[in-house]
């Protein structure tokens, strides 16, 4: 398999600048600042990179929707709130290869004409903010950064900014809101970020693992990148995956690669000799899939699709033959009740109102009927919300309670 | 009256000058802040309004939707422990009786000696290492009752 993002992660020196660039690093963006910046949109587009953050919007035509030639600057926000439950990806890049995620952003920043850029990371991810400042502040002392890009004429600010803990400023008009100085409350599209943004500019949001595919793809080319994976996912995919399985954490794979296999495999399989039961194959919001649904799926967009769940953000959560669905689902379920805004009515008092009736079906207090409440209740929640937070609790009640029905029933009382 | 200390003064014009409108550096400026004095408190609000020129019913506002700034004293070392599917799978929940256990006090208070208070905590982002928890800037993972008990132990003593 194609090491893009995981090629050096290994190396424990490869945080310094010296060492980075001794294996290669910063020769992309040299490439890309002889290239015309429409030139390298028209590569990104070409190679098919799609967001890495959960949505999987093409990054290429995303970066074609900011208006050129405007009064307005154009700012890039790098989405480091990683959060989704099951999804350490991006903290692996940052911690290991920082300077990666910097080029990758100078060769975004530069193809999109932005000259301030910031990394939004979680607050409770300082230390790893801190392994990412320590080499701006070697990219800068290099004259990578700063007045003039690699000594182009060309300036260009890259700061980090930390989160606070709230999950939803991941959700991009949120990491918007809440980068201006306000609460995170997310925003009615349209107007999109790439023409209302920052500050009301034009502004671009990309994943920390988008960025970081970057300087491969200007390298290699788009088309090398794009000969990676399936028709409709290119490239490689990082996932983390964790629960039980005996080899938790990062890989990089092929988009297409099987899940099976990559459970089996890279993962080590299931922990203590136990059995499969379940998958969540992309972050706790996407709809579970059994162990008979993850025959033959592979791991790509269409894929996953096609078997009832969602890549996401490769965040895989795998769970063996003891695991309790009913509980498995309420601790899910307190967390999106947690971190619902509060903006929207639907997604304020359902995720509360799901989330309480699970811990009563847990605590053996549910009645059968409320099984077709919480069905009900989430059919009210769901595509009703300014942001997908409302969904992202909708997809796995919907899919655990109807996949798995007679484990909610055995505890409810007829 | 409460006052930002030299090296917070200066920290504070080094945030400003990171961003192009200054209400952007809010939330920064209260991290700040909440360093500085520990949580944040109506005399911080008025404080960084003042400093921000915005009334401090605003700064609370922004303040009261992130988690990590704490509305109410939180010990010198305050432990957010996960409680999220990954870290739940892997049993978190003994280890946070072992916190309850060790500090007795419940959550979001504070031990007598002003040392310690702790919380559950949604995904730290430590699924691969699970469970695990958060002392200020430091993750301690793959926890184990043991393992918890050891770590509170030595933060006693620091």
């Amino acid at each position: 398999m194609t090491k893009i993002l995981l090629a050096n992660t290994d190396k424990p020196d490869q945080a310094s600048i010296g060492k980075y660039r001794e294996r290669g690093g910063y020769k992309a963006l040299e490439k890309a600042l002889t290239m015309e910046q429409t030139a390298l949109i028209e590569e990104v587009k070409a190679s098919g990179l799609r967001g890495r953050g959960g949505a999987g919007f093409p990054t290429g035509m995303k970066w074609s929707f900011v208006p050129r030639n405007t009064n307005k600057p154009t700012y890039l926000l790098c989405n480091a709130d990683e959060s989704e439950p099951g999804t350490f990806k991006d903290r692996l890049l940052m911690e290991r290869d920082p300077h990666l995620l910097i080029e990758g952003m100078a060769i975004a920043c530069y193809a999109l004409n932005c000259h301030l850029s910031y990394i939004y990371i979680r607050g409770e991810y300082e230390f790893v903010a801190n392994t990412q400042q320590k080499a701006l502040d070697e990219a800068y002392d290099a004259k990578i950064l700063g007045p003039s890009l690699m000594g182009k004429d060309y300036p260009l600010d890259i700061f980090i900014h930390l989160g606070q803990g709230a999950y939803i400023c991941g959700e991009e008009t949120s990491l918007i809101e809440s980068l201006e100085g306000n609460r995170g409350y997310p925003r009615i599209k349209p107007p999109f970020p790439a023409t209302h943004g920052f500050l009301a500019s034009p502004t671009v949001v990309n994943n920390v693992e988008t960025l970081a595919s970057l300087p491969w793809i200007v390298q290699n080319g788009g088309a090398a990148y794009a000969a990676i994976g399936t028709e409709k996912s290119k490239g490689t995919k990082l996932i983390s995956v964790s629960g039980h399985v005996a080899k938790p954490g990062v890989y990089e794979v092929d988009l297409g690669y099987p899940l099976l296999d990559f459970i089996n495999n890279e993962a080590g399989g299931i922990a203590n000799g136990r059995n499969l039961k379940a998958v969540i194959p992309g972050g706790s919001s996407v709809p579970v899939m059994t162990a008979a649904e993850c025959e033959g799926a592979l791991l790509d967009y269409e894929s996953l699709l096609k078997a009832g769940s969602m890549l996401g953000s490769g965040g895989m959560i795998v769970l063996d033959d003891t695991t309790s669905m009913p509980e498995t689902l309420s601790v899910i379920a307190d967390f999106y009740a947690h971190e619902s805004c509060g903006q929207c009515t639907p997604c304020r008092e359902g995720t509360g109102w799901a989330a309480k009736i699970l811990k009563n079906i847990v605590a053996g207090k549910g009645q059968r009927s409320d099984l077709d409440l919480l069905l009900k209740i989430v059919d009210r929640m769901e595509g009703k919300t300014i942001c997908p937070l409302a969904d992202a609790d909708v997809m796995p009640i919907r899919s655990f309670v109807t996949k798995f029905r007679s484990e909610f029933e055995a505890l409810c009382a007829s | 009256m409460i006052e930002f200390s030299p090296e917070a003064k200066k920290r504070f014009q080094t945030i400003l000058s990171h961003y192009p409108a200054k209400r952007a550096a809010l939330l920064p400026v209260l991290i700040l802040a909440q360093h500085e004095f520990g949580w944040i408190s109506q005399e911080v609000a008025e404080y960084v309004g003042a400093l921000m020129d915005y009334p401090p019913s605003d700064v609370l506002s922004v303040a009261t939707f992130y988690t990590m700034l704490h509305k109410k004293p939180a010990g010198k070392y305050h432990i957010d422990i996960c409680k999220n599917v990954s870290c739940w799978l892997m049993g978190v929940n003994p280890c946070i009786d072992e916190i309850k256990r060790k500090l007795e006090v419940e959550r979001r208070e504070v031990t007598a000696d002003g040392k310690f208070s702790w919380d559950v905590t949604e995904c730290l982002g430590s699924c691969g290492t699970a469970p695990a928890m958060q002392v200020g800037d430091r993750y301690y993972e793959n926890l184990t009752p043991a393992k918890v008990a050891e770590i509170i132990d030595r933060l006693r003593q620091e």
